[in-house]
Protein backbone atom coordinates (compact mmCIF):
# COMPACT_ATOMS: atom_id res chain seq x y z
CA UNK A 1 0.00 0.00 0.00
CA UNK A 2 1.38 3.28 -0.79
CA UNK A 3 1.24 6.48 1.16
CA UNK A 4 -2.16 8.82 0.66
CA UNK A 5 -1.76 11.04 -2.48
CA UNK A 6 -2.15 14.40 -1.60
CA UNK A 7 -3.44 16.96 -4.38
CA UNK A 8 0.53 18.11 -5.01
CA UNK A 9 1.31 14.32 -5.86
CA UNK A 10 -2.35 13.96 -8.20
CA UNK A 11 -1.92 16.89 -10.26
CA UNK A 12 1.73 16.88 -10.19
CA UNK A 13 1.62 13.78 -11.50
CA UNK A 14 -0.90 14.32 -14.25
CA UNK A 15 1.32 17.33 -15.32
CA UNK A 16 4.33 15.15 -15.83
CA UNK A 17 1.67 12.95 -17.74
CA UNK A 18 0.82 15.61 -19.73
CA UNK A 19 4.14 16.87 -20.34
CA UNK A 20 5.01 13.38 -22.01
CA UNK A 21 1.62 13.92 -24.27
CA UNK A 22 3.01 17.03 -25.17
CA UNK A 23 6.43 15.55 -26.08
CA UNK A 24 4.61 13.02 -28.48
CA UNK A 25 2.83 15.50 -30.35
CA UNK A 26 5.93 17.47 -30.38
CA UNK A 27 7.83 14.49 -32.12
CA UNK A 28 4.78 13.94 -34.17
CA UNK A 29 4.49 17.75 -36.13
CA UNK A 30 8.52 17.64 -36.05
CA UNK A 31 8.87 14.29 -38.41
CA UNK A 32 5.07 15.50 -39.94
CA UNK A 33 7.13 16.37 -43.28
CA UNK A 34 9.88 13.28 -43.49
CA UNK A 35 9.92 10.83 -46.18
CA UNK A 36 10.63 7.40 -46.17
CA UNK A 37 11.98 4.86 -49.08
CA UNK A 38 9.45 1.89 -47.71
CA UNK A 39 6.40 2.02 -45.75
CA UNK A 40 7.85 0.00 -42.56
CA UNK A 41 10.66 2.73 -42.02
CA UNK A 42 8.13 5.93 -42.48
CA UNK A 43 7.40 7.44 -39.87
CA UNK A 44 3.94 6.69 -37.54
CA UNK A 45 2.18 8.94 -35.26
CA UNK A 46 3.29 8.18 -32.01
CA UNK A 47 0.46 8.40 -29.25
CA UNK A 48 1.07 8.25 -25.15
CA UNK A 49 -1.56 5.81 -23.08
CA UNK A 50 -2.99 6.99 -20.17
CA UNK A 51 -4.06 4.87 -17.29
CA UNK A 52 -5.24 5.77 -13.97
CA UNK A 53 -3.39 5.29 -10.63
CA UNK A 54 -5.80 4.69 -7.98
CA UNK A 55 -4.85 5.53 -4.39
CA UNK A 56 -8.01 5.26 -2.69
CA UNK A 57 -11.72 5.07 -3.56
CA UNK A 58 -12.03 8.26 -5.75
CA UNK A 59 -8.70 9.46 -5.09
CA UNK A 60 -6.87 8.68 -8.25
CA UNK A 61 -3.84 10.41 -10.36
CA UNK A 62 -2.79 9.67 -13.86
CA UNK A 63 0.29 7.74 -15.67
CA UNK A 64 1.73 7.00 -18.68
CA UNK A 65 1.02 3.58 -19.20
CA UNK A 66 2.69 3.28 -22.57
CA UNK A 67 3.54 5.41 -25.87
CA UNK A 68 2.16 3.28 -28.92
CA UNK A 69 2.19 3.93 -32.89
CA UNK A 70 -1.26 5.06 -34.00
CA UNK A 71 -2.54 7.49 -36.26
CA UNK A 72 -2.74 7.19 -40.24
CA UNK A 73 -1.08 4.80 -41.91
CA UNK A 74 2.36 6.61 -43.99
CA UNK A 75 0.88 7.99 -47.07
CA UNK A 76 2.33 6.50 -50.89
CA UNK A 77 3.86 9.15 -52.86
CA UNK A 78 4.62 8.79 -56.43
CA UNK A 79 8.47 11.09 -56.93
CA UNK A 80 10.89 9.46 -58.87
CA UNK A 81 13.42 11.90 -58.76
CA UNK A 82 14.01 11.59 -55.18
CA UNK A 83 16.65 10.08 -54.03
CA UNK A 84 15.17 7.77 -51.28
CA UNK A 85 12.43 6.41 -53.59
CA UNK A 86 12.70 2.70 -54.09
CA UNK A 87 13.07 0.45 -57.69
CA UNK A 88 9.03 1.82 -58.42
CA UNK A 89 9.66 5.66 -57.78
CA UNK A 90 7.78 5.92 -54.28
CA UNK A 91 8.38 7.42 -51.31
CA UNK A 92 6.03 7.40 -48.05
CA UNK A 93 5.28 10.24 -46.14
CA UNK A 94 4.74 10.53 -42.61
CA UNK A 95 1.41 9.31 -41.47
CA UNK A 96 0.71 12.44 -39.25
CA UNK A 97 -2.42 14.02 -39.29
CA UNK A 98 -1.17 17.59 -38.05
CA UNK A 99 -4.66 19.52 -38.16
CA UNK A 100 -5.16 16.80 -35.19
CA UNK A 101 -1.94 16.99 -33.49
CA UNK A 102 -2.27 20.66 -33.48
CA UNK A 103 -5.77 20.28 -31.83
CA UNK A 104 -3.94 17.58 -29.33
CA UNK A 105 -1.39 20.67 -28.52
CA UNK A 106 -4.07 23.11 -27.77
CA UNK A 107 -5.78 20.42 -25.43
CA UNK A 108 -3.03 18.80 -23.97
CA UNK A 109 -1.45 22.54 -22.63
CA UNK A 110 -5.74 23.41 -21.61
CA UNK A 111 -5.43 20.46 -19.19
CA UNK A 112 -1.84 21.07 -17.91
CA UNK A 113 -3.06 24.76 -17.08
CA UNK A 114 -6.26 23.38 -15.17
CA UNK A 115 -3.41 20.93 -13.29
CA UNK A 116 -1.31 24.13 -12.35
CA UNK A 117 -4.28 26.02 -11.06
CA UNK A 118 -5.35 22.82 -9.09
CA UNK A 119 -1.76 22.68 -7.56
CA UNK A 120 -1.92 26.97 -7.28
CA UNK A 121 -5.53 26.67 -5.26
CA UNK A 122 -4.68 23.73 -3.24
CA UNK A 123 -1.02 25.62 -1.98
CA UNK A 124 -2.93 28.45 -1.71
CA UNK A 125 -5.53 26.79 0.96
CA UNK A 126 -3.01 24.67 2.84
CA UNK A 127 -1.14 28.13 3.58
CA UNK A 128 -3.96 29.48 5.22
CA UNK A 129 -4.69 26.54 6.81
CA UNK A 130 -1.09 26.62 8.55
CA UNK A 131 -1.56 30.00 9.25
CA UNK A 132 -4.98 29.56 11.11
CA UNK A 133 -5.35 30.33 14.55
CA UNK A 134 -1.83 33.35 14.50
CA UNK B 1 -13.39 16.88 16.53
CA UNK B 2 -15.21 15.01 13.76
CA UNK B 3 -18.39 14.21 16.55
CA UNK B 4 -19.11 18.32 15.96
CA UNK B 5 -19.01 18.82 19.46
CA UNK B 6 -15.82 20.10 20.31
CA UNK B 7 -14.61 23.47 20.31
CA UNK B 8 -15.13 23.82 16.53
CA UNK B 9 -18.50 22.77 16.32
CA UNK B 10 -19.47 21.48 13.14
CA UNK B 11 -16.74 23.49 11.14
CA UNK B 12 -13.95 20.92 12.15
CA UNK B 13 -15.72 18.23 10.41
CA UNK B 14 -16.48 20.26 7.44
CA UNK B 15 -13.34 21.02 6.87
CA UNK B 16 -11.80 17.54 6.79
CA UNK B 17 -14.77 16.95 4.42
CA UNK B 18 -13.84 19.96 2.38
CA UNK B 19 -9.85 18.82 1.46
CA UNK B 20 -10.92 14.90 0.97
CA UNK B 21 -13.47 16.35 -1.90
CA UNK B 22 -10.63 18.84 -2.87
CA UNK B 23 -8.53 15.68 -3.62
CA UNK B 24 -11.58 13.66 -5.45
CA UNK B 25 -11.92 16.83 -8.04
CA UNK B 26 -8.14 17.09 -8.47
CA UNK B 27 -8.10 13.54 -9.13
CA UNK B 28 -11.02 13.91 -11.59
CA UNK B 29 -9.29 17.11 -13.26
CA UNK B 30 -5.74 15.13 -13.80
CA UNK B 31 -7.79 12.32 -15.53
CA UNK B 32 -9.53 14.35 -17.77
CA UNK B 33 -7.69 12.38 -20.46
CA UNK B 34 -7.84 8.95 -19.05
CA UNK B 35 -10.14 6.92 -21.00
CA UNK B 36 -12.69 5.06 -19.12
CA UNK B 37 -12.10 6.86 -16.27
CA UNK B 38 -15.27 7.95 -14.32
CA UNK B 39 -15.68 11.03 -12.34
CA UNK B 40 -16.87 10.44 -9.25
CA UNK B 41 -17.86 12.89 -6.04
CA UNK B 42 -19.42 13.25 -2.46
CA UNK B 43 -22.43 13.91 -1.75
CA UNK B 44 -21.62 16.70 0.76
CA UNK B 45 -24.37 17.15 2.86
CA UNK B 46 -24.35 13.43 3.37
CA UNK B 47 -21.25 13.29 4.13
CA UNK B 48 -21.14 16.13 6.88
CA UNK B 49 -24.76 14.97 8.17
CA UNK B 50 -22.32 11.22 8.97
CA UNK B 51 -19.63 13.04 10.03
CA UNK B 52 -21.04 15.20 13.06
CA UNK B 53 -22.86 11.87 14.20
CA UNK B 54 -19.39 10.42 15.08
CA UNK B 55 -18.35 8.75 12.01
CA UNK B 56 -14.53 9.41 11.22
CA UNK B 57 -14.26 11.91 8.27
CA UNK B 58 -12.58 9.13 5.60
CA UNK B 59 -15.76 6.61 6.67
CA UNK B 60 -18.11 9.27 5.76
CA UNK B 61 -16.57 9.93 2.97
CA UNK B 62 -16.63 6.56 1.89
CA UNK B 63 -20.42 6.09 2.18
CA UNK B 64 -20.81 9.35 0.38
CA UNK B 65 -18.84 8.86 -2.75
CA UNK B 66 -20.99 8.70 -6.22
CA UNK B 67 -20.58 9.00 -9.82
CA UNK B 68 -20.88 11.72 -11.66
CA UNK B 69 -23.66 11.24 -14.07
CA UNK B 70 -22.39 13.07 -17.53
CA UNK B 71 -23.92 16.02 -19.89
CA UNK B 72 -22.80 14.44 -22.28
CA UNK B 73 -20.50 11.32 -22.62
CA UNK B 74 -17.57 10.94 -24.64
CA UNK B 75 -16.51 8.00 -26.61
CA UNK B 76 -13.84 6.96 -24.78
CA UNK B 77 -15.84 6.01 -21.67
CA UNK B 78 -14.57 8.90 -19.64
CA UNK B 79 -16.58 10.87 -18.32
CA UNK B 80 -15.15 13.92 -16.85
CA UNK B 81 -16.45 17.51 -17.87
CA UNK B 82 -13.81 19.82 -17.60
CA UNK B 83 -16.29 22.66 -17.04
CA UNK B 84 -17.98 20.87 -14.54
CA UNK B 85 -15.66 19.97 -12.71
CA UNK B 86 -13.57 23.12 -12.51
CA UNK B 87 -16.48 25.12 -11.45
CA UNK B 88 -17.02 22.49 -8.77
CA UNK B 89 -13.64 22.83 -7.70
CA UNK B 90 -13.42 26.21 -7.16
CA UNK B 91 -16.95 26.34 -5.05
CA UNK B 92 -15.30 23.92 -2.86
CA UNK B 93 -12.19 25.60 -2.92
CA UNK B 94 -14.07 29.04 -1.34
CA UNK B 95 -15.93 27.01 1.08
CA UNK B 96 -12.96 25.67 2.39
CA UNK B 97 -11.93 29.09 2.90
CA UNK B 98 -15.23 29.97 4.45
CA UNK B 99 -14.69 27.28 6.93
CA UNK B 100 -11.24 28.45 7.57
CA UNK B 101 -12.73 31.33 8.66
CA UNK B 102 -15.14 30.11 10.62
CA UNK B 103 -12.41 28.63 12.38
CA UNK B 104 -10.62 31.94 12.51
CA UNK B 105 -13.89 33.17 14.34
CA UNK B 106 -13.91 30.46 16.69
CA UNK B 107 -10.32 30.81 18.13
CA UNK B 108 -10.67 34.44 18.06
CA UNK B 109 -13.39 34.32 20.04
CA UNK B 110 -11.72 31.68 22.76
CA UNK B 111 -8.55 33.50 22.48
CA UNK B 112 -10.07 36.98 23.84
CA UNK B 113 -12.29 34.97 26.72
CA UNK B 114 -8.77 33.57 28.01
CA UNK B 115 -7.12 37.31 27.54
CA UNK B 116 -10.20 38.47 29.39
CA UNK B 117 -10.36 41.63 27.31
Amino acid sequence: MEKPFSVFDIAGRAMSAQLVRLNTTASNLANAGSVSGSKEDAFRALKPVFRTVTNSEGVATVAVDRVVEAGKDPEMRHAPDHPLADENGNVWAAGVDTAAELVEMVETARQYQNNVQVLQTAKTLTLDTLRLGQ
Amino acid sequence: MADGNGIFGIHGAALALRSQRLEMLASNIANAATPNYKARDIDFGKALELATNGRTAKDAVDAAIAYRVPVTPSLDGNTVELSTEQTLFAENAVQYRTTLSFLEGRINTLKRALKGE
